[in-house]
């Protein structure tokens, strides 16, 4: 006795047609997956509450406002963008160590008003590319 | 210029060597080819023989190129880049290996060794395929080599050569000195985060793993061109077992020093450097499934010579992602910008070994041999396909995605990553491990070809009603919390985990009532049973895996600034502060932060001693440990802090440092400085100013137990900060046998000590305030509890185990030989896994 009675058999052809399938559910899922965009102050400012990552730098004349005694989970600071916009960033983690002496940093999150609400910072450091020859250069010129 | 104290020594007979290893690569392709195109059997054996020796020569080129590179890197020979970058003198020998590892040239070396001693083992065991196999083994060495080369071709340079002088390769004043390695003092050194024993151990065994995968391309390289088509399956099983065992413990050996040493908390985080081992494991599976049905049934060779193929090219592939730079701004690894040369050497690479590969496999297609007979729907072979395909679109998924930023630098589009990336696999992969739990399971009951409904129902019924069981109980008293993804993610990871109970329980039942505890037969049974168990164990660590520095619940978090976008309440406040000797709730535990201890190796790592108490219903302490989280400035200047980990049989305590407190060097030498207050009146500090809201006279709260016997004045006051918060404080003084004591109150946040120190005048009081120059001591923790952790890392074992138990049986390993290194394999891997760092 089989498991499947009527039809009997499976025709190779039928794999075939699982297979599509099995793509077509694989593009589908692609098709899920919801891409973010890399944005500029001005343009996160136009899509408010949409999820952006933003290519700035601290803007080192204004406060970072971070008191790990008081909450360590709060953190805001100023960022500008290549165009020379300015606007306010929260974040609500503790500071990244070298945020201070980054020179870019990328800003994961969403534009609320005029306040980027943020998830997640990635910095660029120049330490952090120890294999880059100008960091290794500068390195041997403090001898 | 002569320069001095140099030893160029090692350095060119290194580099000597590496010219020698790649040619030869060259000519023992060339001799083993020849070998298989001779046309008498004697000539074919002279072929054979000179391969062979010019092979042998490569292999200890090799390794006398990496005894070269070790012995600069141990003698800290600043005058090579190589040294200089990835030593220095406060380096623990232990991690020398790592520092090798460290840098791109290294790995690339160790990945030609391993080609090279895997080659060994092929001429040793191959037989008459050993001619073609080696050919392809040595052409990829050609490709690999070249990358070590660092010679110039027509005024451009080729490789990298870990041999190059830093006076070449960088500039700077010190360079026009005869003396100038006396400057060099120390080298920049091992990155903090490497310097854990995984970083020494997990490097070989993945590439050990990423080698292994070329070994059944040149099997099937040997089948195409002596068109002896499904030949090549029977001798390439065991390589196909032992690349899922060494790739797969790899894999997750990395996981376990993301998890040791990388602070974002666990062991497995979709970084598109994990996704990139990981893919090629997962096609290198769908491979050996179809090898497997191929050798039961004759179907699916096709598909096996195409993932065969498929996981070498993604093997480098994932080299080219992750060596290029290409990735940038999406990993968290920061991995070099090799330049435009390595780019070029990696795709010449790929496409000189995968793409004659492909076209000889496409022109021979319509004569591999194929079965075109209708395939029962009972059958296992039918069922191993489907799970071998969802083995192979999860892989391709998971690519797709990570490639991200290839499309970005092909298309010239713009496009981030996705806000959750971690949820953007999760919501996939947990659909693909309810389908490798269902099939792993049944496949078990079916038999090839046909399989009788009486004989499937009388097996899967006990499996069926104990895993429900389980997962009933497991549903009652400790049920998955994970909503925040919503609950149709949550019910989702409640089928996968079901499933995978299933398949435990399943391969259990199957060794136990089919194989009858014929464990020689039972590598599959083994190998599924683990991987469905560690899987089950990552549903639930992750699932339930809780954050106890939850500043929200403490009541020590004091709202300081009006958050302008509103802070949603739901998001815990992940991070919580200590001061030094101060204790805090969290959680179960009352956490003190003690002490702070300089490492007597490493100047700048220092150790944060973390105490744990847990008080059970009484008042006796239940649990009682000390953690040492640690943080670190590099020579750079980089600040990381790494994890330090309590381990239980059911859970695991997990510590990181996320901010420290600058320390002043400043002494305390101030004073109190005494303000005359009436009631009500104001007196400034640095940072705000006080209130005296008025004086008790013997009060008797919570703070103080004064009666009317006593002679004791409290005073209280309100500090109000800059920043906008108000503090209470309660100095008072007390009287008793002609002598005053001063019970003076400290504002910890504000810095600041008060002391009432008498009266004078009878309506005025005198209110000391003594400021600290120096900062409050403190750090700021993260912590989590993993539970059920050890299920991960016990599955993989079995897992492990199980490819073990298959290889050796595939291979007919002689039975002490077999014992020998299962007892050696598995011992090792259970010390390191669940004891080494316990």
């Amino acid at each position: 006795m089989r498991l499947q009675t009527t039809p009997d058999k499976m025709k190779t052809s039928s794999i075939v047609i699982l297979i599509a399938i099995a793509a077509a559910i694989g593009g589908l899922l692609m098709y899920s997956v919801d891409f973010s965009t890399y944005d500029t102050i001005q343009s996160a400012k136009e899509k408010q509450g949409k999820y952006v990552h933003l290519i700035a730098k601290l803007d080192k004349s204004k406060p970072i406002q971070y008191d790990a005694l008081k909450d360590p989970n709060y953190l805001s600071f100023y960022a500008v963008d290549s165009l020379g916009n300015s606007a306010k960033v929260v974040y609500f983690n503790p500071k990244p160590t070298d945020l201070e002496r980054s020179e870019r940093v990328v800003l994961k999150g969403r534009m609320e008003g005029e306040v980027f609400r943020c998830d997640n910072i990635l910095l660029k450091c120049p330490s952090k590319y120890k294999d880059e020859k100008s960091v290794l250069e500068s390195n041997i010129s403090q001898y | 210029m002569e320069f001095l104290n140099e030893h160029l020594l090692p350095g060119q007979l290194g580099h000597f060597f590496v010219l020698l290893a790649f040619v030869s690569a060259i000519f023992a392709t060339i001799a083993f080819f020849k070998s298989h195109l001779a046309k008498s059997e004697t000539e074919s054996t002279a072929w054979l023989k000179l391969a062979r020796t010019v092979f042998f020569i490569e292999l200890f080129s090799l390794l006398t190129v990496f005894a070269f590179l070790y012995y600069i890197c141990a003698n800290h020979y600043y005058e090579y880049l190589y040294a200089y970058k990835h030593s220095s003198m406060e380096l623990e020998p232990k991690y020398l290996l790592a520092c090798i590892w460290e840098g791109q040239e290294g790995s690339f070396l160790l990945w030609a060794m391993w080609h090279a001693i895997l080659g060994t083992v092929v001429i040793l065991t191959a037989k008459k395929r050993e001619a073609l196999v080696m050919t392809v083994v040595n052409a990829a060495q050609v490709f690999l080599i070249v990358m070590l080369l660092g010679v110039y071709v027509a005024g451009t340079k080729v490789g990298s050569s870990p041999f190059s002088l830093t006076r070449n390769e960088l500039e700077g004043a010190i360079f026009s000195r005869p003396n100038y390695l006396n400057f060099i003092k120390d080298g920049i050194g091992l990155n903090i985060l490497l310097r854990n024993y995984w970083m020494v151990i997990h490097p070989p065994v993945l590439f050990l793993g990423f080698a292994s995968t070329l070994i059944p391309v040149g099997f099937a390289f040997s089948s195409l061109v002596k068109k002896d088509w499904g030949k090549w399956v029977q001798p390439v099983l065991p390589w196909a077992l032992f690349s899922g065992l060494a790739l797969g413990t790899g894999i997750m050996m990395g996981g376990k020093w993301a998890y040791e040493s990388l602070s974002f908390g666990g062991y497995w985080a979709w970084d598109p450097v994990e996704n990139a081992s990981f893919v090629p494991w997962l096609i290198a599976m769908a491979g050996l499934h179809c090898m497997v049905i191929y050798k039961s049934t004759g179907r699916a060779l096709r598909a096996s010579f195409v993932f065969t193929i498929l996981a070498y090219l993604f093997v480098l592939y994932s080299t080219f992602l992750t060596r290029t730079g290409v990735l940038g701004d999406t990993s968290v690894h920061s991995f070099t910008e090799a330049g435009k040369m390595m780019n070029i050497l990696i795709g010449i690479y790929v496409l000189g070994v995968t793409v004659p590969m492909f076209i000889l496999f496409f022109r021979s297609y319509k004569q591999i041999p194929a079965i075109h007979k209708e395939e029962n729907i009972s059958a296992r072979e039918f069922w191993m396909f489907i799970g071998s395909m969802i083995l192979f679109l999860a892989g391709f998924f998971i690519i797709a995605v990570t490639s991200l930023p290839v499309y970005n630098n092909v298309f010239g589009i713009n496009v981030a990553d996705p806000p959750d990336r971690e949820f953007t696999y999760n919501k996939v992969m947990v659909l693909v491990a309810i389908v490798v739990g269902v099939l792993t399971g049944v496949g078990q009951f079916l038999k090839y070809k046909d399989t009788t409904k009486k004989y499937f129902l009388s097996k899967i019924v006990w499996p069926i009603i104990i895993s429900a069981a389980i997962y009933l109980v497991i549903v009652l008293f400790y049920p998955l919390k994970y909503a925040v993804k919503g609950p149709g993610f949550l019910f989702a990871i409640n089928i996968a985990l079901f499933a995978c109970i299933f398949s435990v329980v399943a391969n259990f039942y199957y060794i136990q009532s089919v194989l009858k505890w014929k464990m020689k037969a039972a590598g599959s049974a083994i190998t599924h049973f683990g991987f469905t168990l560690m899987i089950a164990g990552m549903i639930i660590s992750s699932g339930n895996k809780e954050v106890i520095s939850d500043n929200s619940k403490t009541g020590l978090f004091i709202p300081f600034d009006k958050d302008p976008t509103g802070r949603n309440q739901e998001n815990p406040m992940e991070n919580l502060t200590l001061l030094k000797g101060v204790p805090t709730e969290m959680g179960k535990y009352t956490v003190t932060y003690v002490s702070d201890s300089a490492s007597p190796t490493e100047k700048t790592r220092v150790f944060y001693q973390v105490h744990f108490v847990k008080k059970g219903s009484g008042e006796k302490s239940v649990e009682n440990f000390s953690l040492w989280p640690d943080s670190y400035k590099m020579k750079d200047n980089n600040l990381t802090s790494n994890p330090d980990t309590r381990h239980y049989l059911t859970h695991d305590v997990f510590t990181y440092v996320s901010t420290i407190s600058v320390q002043n060097e400043e002494e305390d030498t101030s004073a109190f400085k005494t303000n005359l207050m009436h009631i009500g009146d104001t007196a400034y500090y640095d940072n705000g100013y006080i209130v005296l809201n008025g004086i008790e006279k013997n009060p008797n709260n919570d703070r103080f137990q004064f009666s009317d016997r006593d002679t004791a004045l409290v005073a209280d006051l309100t500090a109000y900060s800059k920043e906008g918060t108000s503090y209470k404080l309660y100095p008072g003084l007390s009287v008793s046998n002609m002598t005053i004591t001063f019970l003076d109150d400290t504002s910890i946040t504000q810095n600041m000590y008060v002391r009432f120190s008498g009266i004078s005048n009878g309506d005025e009081f005198k209110i000391g305030v003594k400021e600290h120059k120096k900062l409050t001591d403190f750090i700021a923790i993260k912590a989590y509890v993993f539970p059920y952790i050890n299920l991960v890392w016990l599955g993989l074992i079995i897992m492990a185990a199980g490819f073990l138990v298959s290889l050796l049986h595939r291979a007919n390993a002689p039975r002490p030989l077999a014992l020998v290194s299962m007892v050696v394999i598995v011992g090792a891997l259970i010390f390191l896994f669940l004891f080494a760092n316990a």
